[in-house]
């Protein structure tokens, strides 16, 4: 018999006394505190970002590149990551400052290897949602946030989140996701409770996070 | 009871003497138990705060406790369902029925990929078969890269918490470990290390990405595997984890069976239960999910390993069964009264504390002195029940142990035969009286001396001391008083 075979009648025997079937319990349910408005959700997921450590600020779409290329030198980066579905005016003052832009392509016509990309200071991305009881955005990795490993080994991730991505609670992000896509929620920039119980920002991930809300 | 095979027991862990004996040796180590105190004290108040914020905290732990349920009442479906999902999406479904099997599947990916290391996120599975030692004796070594974890390689000790391996280490313990040992197994610590814990967190920084950028193959665990996605869930902090879950070509998670949620929508409910309860955060900063293979992006060979080892054997008792529900947030060692003052290696296990104390038992059976102790590892305060996000009702479960443990041993232990002396005590009134009368004898011999150990009772005595009896009894006491007043008691009907 197979692990497999065995293991699964094992598990049939161990369930033996069970007389519902699978689904009886009926839906999931759905346990969400919600948002008097939209401008509370809001204001609460950028006091619940900046309760991590993380850079916030709010700004209209047309300063978006300033606030960009603000939180670039802020961080005294000199090369960026540009995912290539970016809105490219996202990053044009930053150019225009002098921070070299980078693609997603390597010496060798490839993706960047990751030696490369540990050679490049910072990522510039979009999201596609964002929870404001727990100050997290959540990225699916489409075009405008690039493969994971791009806002991964960059020490400094600027994160652009538009005002109407930002839900009030984790199931209405849920349910607003893809799981066939690659999902990463980033609460925070890196850190690490390891000693003492002490949170230190810092340790494998980025670790500067800017997020920026646009509207 | 029934016939399924229980968990080996690891060379680590066999012959470990009893909790209480190990908990005795624990309780000397002053400087663990500062270590302890402070850490469990400071996660405690954070949990209390990041629960507190939520509203429907009853209803989300009562969920969750229905999602895990739904999931293990139907294990067979749901594993089934997982497993074509994964299969699907690209990824390659491996079952195994026991720490030795899921260790030799690991150990063959390796070899068939050529690679001498792998690169590791802290994973309690892999922690449970031992999968370190067996990749090292295979000549393949595997770089924990987890900061507790690297603490507790690097200094070659064995976890003592859930989520922070090493909480028994303060700082300077870990700055010592550290200045000491990365320079043997790759980037050595900076010569002016001191120990803060940004310098600490730094010198991990520069010592891993090393590792990682070279790495080929990753092994992991899981905090969920979705049964209608196949999607596998990684719930972490530092970024290691997803440093292996992207950069390496092959990626094998081991994941225990009970891991099942029925649906992806499930993960609403886990995901503000986890982190609140586990780390006393709104969310842990990071947080991956992946669904096999996704073309272009990270790993693109994704290996999945289903563990039993002793988990049907849980399943099939109706009662422990809830033990599966358990997510490891380790909030119950937080809250334990035990568990601050002993720490965990007295538990014998990599699951210690409250949760420990029922999940070995049920995985391994009481065959052995320490699984037989665990049961008893517990003032039954209830604080665990309290704060587990699942509703694992552990101190009811530890009270069936502990019968199951007195049957076993039925007529043979000290404790049986005085609880059957007692029954027969306490059925008449006559032989109450004259026993009451026969302990004041004793008390007055004793004269108000402490009891440290009584013969026979060693294991009970051991932590606990036995007050001195009486010199006279509430009877005694009532005729030397109140004279003629004195109730009758021995001609009422028992």
């Amino acid at each position: 018999m197979s692990s497999r075979e065995e293991i699964l009648g094992r598990l049939r025997a161990a369930t033996g006394d069970v007389t519902s079937r699978p689904g009886d319990r009926g839906p999931v349910p759905v346990i969400a505190a919600t948002g008097e408005s939209a401008q509370a959700t809001l204001d609460l997921f950028v006091a619940t970002v900046a309760d991590y450590r993380a850079s916030v600020v709010r700004c209209t779409p047309e300063q978006v590149g300033a606030e960009v290329a603000a939180a670039l030198v802020r961080a005294r980066a000199h090369t960026v990551l540009v995912p290539p579905g970016l809105d490219t005016s996202w990053v044009a003052r930053a150019r225009d400052a002098g921070l070299r832009l980078r693609t997603d392509e390597g010496e060798d016509g490839g993706p960047l290897t990751a030696q490369e990309l540990d050679g490049i200071d910072a990522v510039v991305t979009a999201a596609r949602v964002a929870v404001a009881t727990t100050g997290t955005i959540v990225l699916d990795h489409a075009p405008d946030q690039g493969r994971r490993a791009l806002t991964l080994v960059p020490d400094q991730h600027v994160c652009v989140v538009r005002a109407d991505q930002v839900v009030h609670d984790v199931p209405d992000a849920v349910a607003l996701l893809d799981p066939a896509r690659p999902l990463t929620w980033v609460s925070g920039p890196s850190a690490t409770s390891d000693i003492e119980l002490d949170r230190v920002e810092g340790v494998h991930g980025p670790r500067t996070l800017d997020v920026i809300v646009v509207g | 009871m029934t016939d399924l095979p229980v968990q080996d027991t690891s060379p680590t862990f066999l012959g470990m003497p009893s909790f209480q004996r190990s908990a005795k040796v624990a309780l000397a180590d002053t400087q663990q138990r500062r270590n302890l105190a402070h850490a469990t004290a400071t996660i405690r108040a954070k949990r209390a705060a990041a629960v507190g914020e939520v509203e429907g905290w009853e209803d989300l732990r009562l969920a969750g406790a229905a999602a895990k349920d739904e999931a293990l009442h139907h294990l067979p479906d749901y594993l089934e369902q997982l497993e074509a999902a994964l299969t699907a999406r690209g990824a390659t479904v491996h079952w195994a029925r026991d720490a030795a099997e899921a260790n030799r599947v690991v150990v063959d990916l390796a070899r068939a990929k050529g690679a001498d290391e792998v690169v590791k996120v802290k994973s309690m599975a892999t922690q449970e078969i031992e999968l370190n030692e067996t990749l090292e004796a295979a000549g393949i070594a595997a770089w924990e890269t987890d900061l507790a974890e690297l603490i507790v390689q690097l200094g070659e000790d064995r976890p003592s918490h859930i989520l922070v391996p090493a909480i028994h280490r303060n700082r300077a313990e870990i700055r010592e470990i550290f200045a000491r040992r990365m320079g043997t197994v790759g980037r050595a610590a900076p010569a002016d290390l001191t120990d803060e814990p940004e310098r600490l967190a730094e010198a991990a920084r520069l010592h891993l990405r090393e590792k990682f950028l070279r790495a080929r193959v990753a092994v992991t665990g899981a905090n969920f595997a979705v049964a209608d996605t196949g999607t596998l869930v990684v719930v972490e902090s530092e970024g290691n984890g997803r440093m292996c879950l992207t950069l390496p070509e092959t990626l094998i998670t081991v994941v225990g069976i009970e891991k099942v949620l029925p649906t992806f929508a499930d993960l609403a409910t886990m995901l503000q239960l986890l982190p609140r309860s586990s780390t006393g955060e709104r969310m842990n900063p990071y947080t991956s999910m992946w669904t096999g293979v996704t073309p272009g992006d990270g790993p693109q060979e994704v290996h999945v390993v289903l563990l039993d080892s002793g988990r049907s054997r849980v399943l099939a008792d109706e009662a422990g069964r809830e033990a599966l529900r358990c997510i490891r947030c380790s909030a119950c060692l937080n809250v334990c009264p035990v568990y601050e003052r002993t720490g965990g290696h007295a538990y014998g296990s990599v699951y210690p504390g409250p949760i420990g104390a029922v999940l070995n038992p049920l995985l391994r059976g009481t065959s052995s002195e320490v699984d037989r102790s665990l049961p008893y590892a517990s003032s039954l305060c209830g604080a665990c029940f309290e704060a587990c996000p699942v509703r694992i009702d552990i101190p009811s479960l530890l009270v069936r142990l502990r019968t199951q443990v007195v049957d076993e041993a039925s007529g043979r232990s000290a404790e049986a035969a005085s609880m059957k002396a007692a029954a027969w005590m306490f059925g008449d009134h006559r032989r109450l009286e004259a026993a009451q009368r026969a302990v004041t004898l004793g008390g007055r011999l004793l004269g108000g001396r402490t009891i440290r150990s009584l013969p026979g009772l060693g294991a009970w005595t051991q932590a606990r001391d036995v007050p001195s009896p009486p010199t006279e009894t509430f009877r005694q006491w009532w005729a030397r008083t109140h004279g003629d007043d004195a109730p009758h008691t021995s001609e009422e009907t028992p």
